[in-house]
């Protein structure tokens, strides 16, 4: 990697030399660096039989310092395509903005004009230089790789070839960080996400299905402003988006404090927009920015909108999290530190706000047979209430501890 | 000597699709259609509750990001006997139907335009030249403006000269057969940028009753998202009127840009109403949007049913003869190379192609993730082409309004929609009818809404107590790539077996029973003049609208003509 760290060349007038330049990066060392890769570059189109075309040390380094744009790739690999399309949502900063402004986006395949061999080279030529890369899906190991092919090459192999000269790596979406749906059991494909494939480089996971779209633009156009991808959690997730938990800032709070819960759909509570915990809400044990954020234009979001949050921006959330609509089996109470379950909550909502005991304790019945049928079919880690910003922003929140050993432990 | 020609990737699709084919002196003679993508979610969700099944089932496609989702909760609904209230149906319908149109949108000019406009041709376009052809078909949108449009080229320029082309880079520019002034080059592009716009605001109906987009939320038995008048929270009247807004947004865009827009591009493509004949057998259950639980029965009368070999009369749909084929997926079936009706089907993966890297597949009978669905033995299209051709043959009066003047203008046959630019064309129309049906429901939901009809879900069959101990069911939902229907079997409040049968498996297969599938039909014979830039065949794929996870003349042909000879 040529580019100093701590400031990322950008964009716009300065070009790639002048950026070096000015950085103090001096013309031997580009050269070096430009070396090298036509060693490695003209080693390609010899084997392949058509080196029609002399890589020199020269030529790369004209063709590179000429740049005044980060090259971009994005790859979609073993996914839906959900989260391009949550890309093509976000507000501010828009896809076009991105893509025509920002950085030159190279390959992509569901925006870009090629296709097949013209598209494959596009990729081959921004492989080789220095670029931003983002993955969305998951790569299927089964069957040798067959489970997601592209120009004939197995996901794993395309991933490796973009990481190569990747100066920013960035896991876009659950399949990326992951795997999602195609990993859950019994997992058919053998998915598995970018990090577990990617172990020499870090890999920034922006967590969620899809994740929310200015998250995922903002991730790009903070490392293009601050010359390094942002501060990480210890999923690396950016702290900027997945500090807290949902619970931790949802507009509902004050419902769940006073132990105004939904206790089935369309009822009165849920006509007063209650707290959908007792429908299952995943909000407690959730890291993410819906709340603060809220989706599409800032318009709303899925527990604004009255649904519970099925917790989509922590791994494995469709084997930890399902049934989906069961209410969390343990959750702290805030300000306690201790382990309490609805009915101390709504206790200490009560004193609060004085909510009707007796409606509370009905509704509390209810939520003890569901709890007791879910903690016997699923492991649900214990949530803990400590404000995560004390923690030492390195090592980042302990934001979902999955192993029972953690669990104990904390207990 | 025919010589071998592979399109991998397919880009601007959903999903994953390989074309082998083989083209001789400038012609496509054989093609296979090949879904390089297996993720294995009907697996993923044996043994799971039912009531869960729509948030694994959704993730099929984040394209389509509704329809899978609302599939799955109608197959749920039918199989444990689960009527849900009204205004929960008219939700989903305007979270499906808003969906749809803001997908047709983006297909036209984010996948597929780009097939037929030369981004590369947009700097030798006259600003003005531009401005007058694009208000004389386009007089009611505002951004049809010499400001718009010198910004929309200035960028362009940008681009072109700093010879880092982003999405552009390595399109097929040189070759001879884009065909549109440079005018009309600069007016699609602009479009392009302005329905990037659009599409972000008007999918905002999702977010309101879902939460979100993609992937909004949905809930067997109904809807969760209540609605209460004198709520700050719920569905209220702000909500309403931003609904009522974006419905107005939406007819304005496809009425004024989008179809005009189609026309004009298609005008100068006319022989692409000759090139891209599929299988003429289709199905289409109601017009586009309709959704339901078990056999269909749609509210306006359109009869739902197949049209078979040709003939343009609908035979009423056994669901019995819906099956899916192995023969040339990697599958392997219990009972062999047999056709499985999708409640006793099986998902078996049983890759037998060669391990990756690899050049070709099409030497061995299996060459794909997809399977192939029949009925009654035949491979049918699905979509918007099929839904409009049955409506027009079943006299539908909206749709015989909309597509008789063009078919009287074109001196085509009703037969011709079975093409490119038919496809291209009926998806449009849709578009413009899927629009206007949004306002009727939501009139309907606000109607109800004033006489008390305010219940979004149903607690009756919510608790697996109140179960069948087994039961099977089906959705059925006419989505924007076609029928979409979802098979379920439940036993002991969990499900032992569930089948998605999806549009782009019905268009996307590849051969059984004899029958090459309606892509690979599609493409033999076809135009291909230079096998290393399959521009021709790209418009052909591109008009299914593709979307692999889930496995013009003119209008006006005078008009138009006069509009681009001026612009010339």
């Amino acid at each position: 990697m040529i580019i100093p760290d701590g400031e990322l060349w950008v964009t716009g007038d300065e070009t790639l030399g002048e950026h070096l330049e000015r950085r103090g990066v001096s013309r031997r060392r580009f050269l070096e660096f430009c070396g090298t890769a036509a060693a490695v570059l003209t080693a390609g189109p010899v084997m392949a039989g058509r080196a029609e075309a002399t890589i020199t040390a020269d030529t790369i380094a004209q063709s590179l310092a000429g740049m005044t744009k980060p090259v971009l790739v994005w790859l979609q690999l073993q996914e839906c395509t959900g989260c391009m399309e949550s890309v093509l949502r976000s507000g501010e900063t828009t896809v076009e903005e991105l893509i025509l402004n920002l950085v030159s986006m190279d390959y992509n395949e569901l925006l870009m004009a090629a296709a097949g061999e013209a598209a494959d080279k596009a990729l081959e030529e921004a492989n080789k230089q220095p670029h931003i890369l983002v993955v969305n899906g998951s790569i299927p190991l089964a069957d040798g790789g067959a489970h997601c092919t592209i120009a004939g090459r197995s996901a794993e192999s395309i991933l490796r070839d973009s990481a190569e000269n990747a100066i920013a790596i960035f896991a876009v979406g659950a399949c990326a960080h992951w795997g999602c749906v195609q990993a859950s059991r019994p997992n058919p494909s053998e998915a598995v996400g970018v990090d577990s494939i990617i172990t020499d480089k870090p890999v920034v996971n922006i967590a969620g299905c899809p994740p929310v779209p200015e998250v995922i633009t903002a991730s790009l156009v903070y490392t293009l402003a601050n010359g390094a991808p942002p501060p990480v959690d210890g999923q690396g997730r950016p702290l900027f988006a997945y500090a807290d938990r949902i619970h931790d800032f949802c507009p509902k709070r004050g419902r769940f404090d006073a132990g105004q819960f939904v206790r089935t759909f369309d009822d009165e509570a849920a006509r007063n927009g209650y707290c959908l915990y007792e429908v299952g809400c995943r909000g407690p044990e959730t890291f993410a920015p819906c709340p603060i954020l809220r989706w599409n234009l800032s318009q709303d979001w899925p527990i604004g909108a009255g649904h519970p949050c099925i917790g989509c921006t922590e791994v494995g959330f469709y084997d930890r999290f399902t049934p989906f609509y069961e209410v969390l089996p343990n959750l702290r109470v805030p300000g306690t530190g201790v382990e309490a379950d609805a009915t101390t909550v709504g206790l200490v909502g009560l004193g609060a706000v004085g909510v009707g005991i007796a409606a509370h304790a009905g509704v509390t019945a209810v939520a003890e047979r569901r709890r007791t049928k879910a903690a016997e079919k699923v492991y649900l880690p214990l949530v803990g209430d400590l404000p995560t910003r004390e923690r030492p922003l390195d090592s980042g929140p302990d934001s979902a501890p999955d192993s029972p050993t953690q669990r104990e432990t904390e207990q | 000597m025919s010589e071998r020609v592979v399109i991998d990737p397919v880009t601007r699709i959903e999903g994953h699709l390989r074309i082998e084919a083989l083209a001789e002196n400038g012609e496509i003679t054989e093609a296979w259609s090949q879904t390089t993508q297996f993720k294995g979610i009907e697996m993923v969700m044996q043994n799971r509750d039912p009531r869960d099944a729509w948030a694994f089932a959704q993730r099929i496609c984040g394209v389509c990001t509704v329809v899978h989702a609302i599939a799955s909760v109608r197959a749920v609904e039918d199989a444990i006997g689960y009527p849900i209230p009204k205004a929960a149906d008219l939700i989903r319908n305007l979270v499906l139907g808003s969906q749809m149109v803001q997908d047709h949108v983006i297909h036209f000019y984010h996948l597929h335009a780009l097939d037929f406009v030369n981004v590369a041709n947009v700097p030798n376009a006259d600003v003005d030249a531009a401005v007058a052809a694009a208000v004389s078909l386009q007089p009611n949108y505002e951004l049809n403006s010499t400001a718009r449009f010198g910004a929309v080229q200035d960028q362009v320029n940008r681009i072109l000269e700093s010879g880092q082309l982003s999405i552009f880079t390595n399109g097929y520019w040189d070759h001879p057969d884009y065909r549109l002034p440079a005018e009309v080059d600069l007016i699609a592009v602009s479009h392009y940028l302005d329905a990037l716009t659009w599409q972000r605001d008007i999918i905002r109906i999702n977010t309101i009753f879902g939460g979100k987009n993609p992937h909004p939320n949905f809930l067997v038995g109904g809807m969760a998202s209540a609605i209460n008048m004198n709520n700050e929270i719920t569905i209220n009247q702000v909500k309403l009127n931003q609904v009522q807004g974006m419905i107005r947004e939406i007819i304005d865009f496809v009425e004024n840009v989008y179809l005009p827009d189609v026309i004009a591009i298609l005008g100068a493509y006319p022989d692409y109403l000759d090139i891209g004949r599929a299988n003429p057998s289709y199905m289409a259950l109601g017009k586009g949007g309709y959704n339901c639980a078990g056999y269909p029965t749609p509210p306006d009368g359109f009869r739902p049913g197949v049209m078979l070999d040709g003939k343009l009369e609908v035979i009423d749909l056994d669901m019995d003869k819906i099956e899916e084929y192995a023969t040339s997926g990697w599958y392997r079936y219990a009972g062999g190379d047999v056709g499985l009706q999708p409640w006793v089907g099986e998902t078996v993966p049983d890759y037998t192609g060669p391990t990756p890297p690899f050049d070709w597949l099409a030497d061995s009978d299996r060459y794909t993730w997809s399977k192939a669905p029949r009925y009654d033995g035949r491979a049918v299209q699905v979509g918007p082409m099929p839904r409009v051709l049955s409506a027009y043959v079943q006299g539908d009066a909206e749709t015989r309004d909309d597509v008789e003047p063009i078919l009287a203008q074109l001196g085509a046959q009703p037969e011709q929609m079975n093409s490119t630019a038919g496809r291209i064309l009926a998806r449009a129309i849709e578009g413009v009818e899927m629009a206007r049906q949004l306002q009727r429901w939501f009139d309907e939901l606000t109607t109800g809404i004033k006489s008390g009809d305010v219940a979004t879900f149903n607690p009756d069959k919510w608790e697996k107590s109140t179960w069948p101990s087994a039961s099977k069911g089906v959705g059925f939902a006419e989505v924007a790539r076609g029928t979409l229907s979802h098979w379920i079997r439940v036993t002991d409040g969990t499900i032992s077996n569930y089948q998605a049968v999806v549009p782009s498996t019905w268009n996307g297969c590849g051969r059984a029973n004899g029958e090459r599938g309606p892509y690979e039909e599609s493409l033999v014979p076809h135009p291909l003049v230079r096998p290393e830039q399959p521009l021709e065949p790209l418009r052909t794929i591109h008009s299914f609208d593709p979307c692999q996870s889930c496995g013009i003349h003119v209008l006006d042909v005078t008009g138009s003509e006069v509009a681009w000879a001026k612009v010339q």
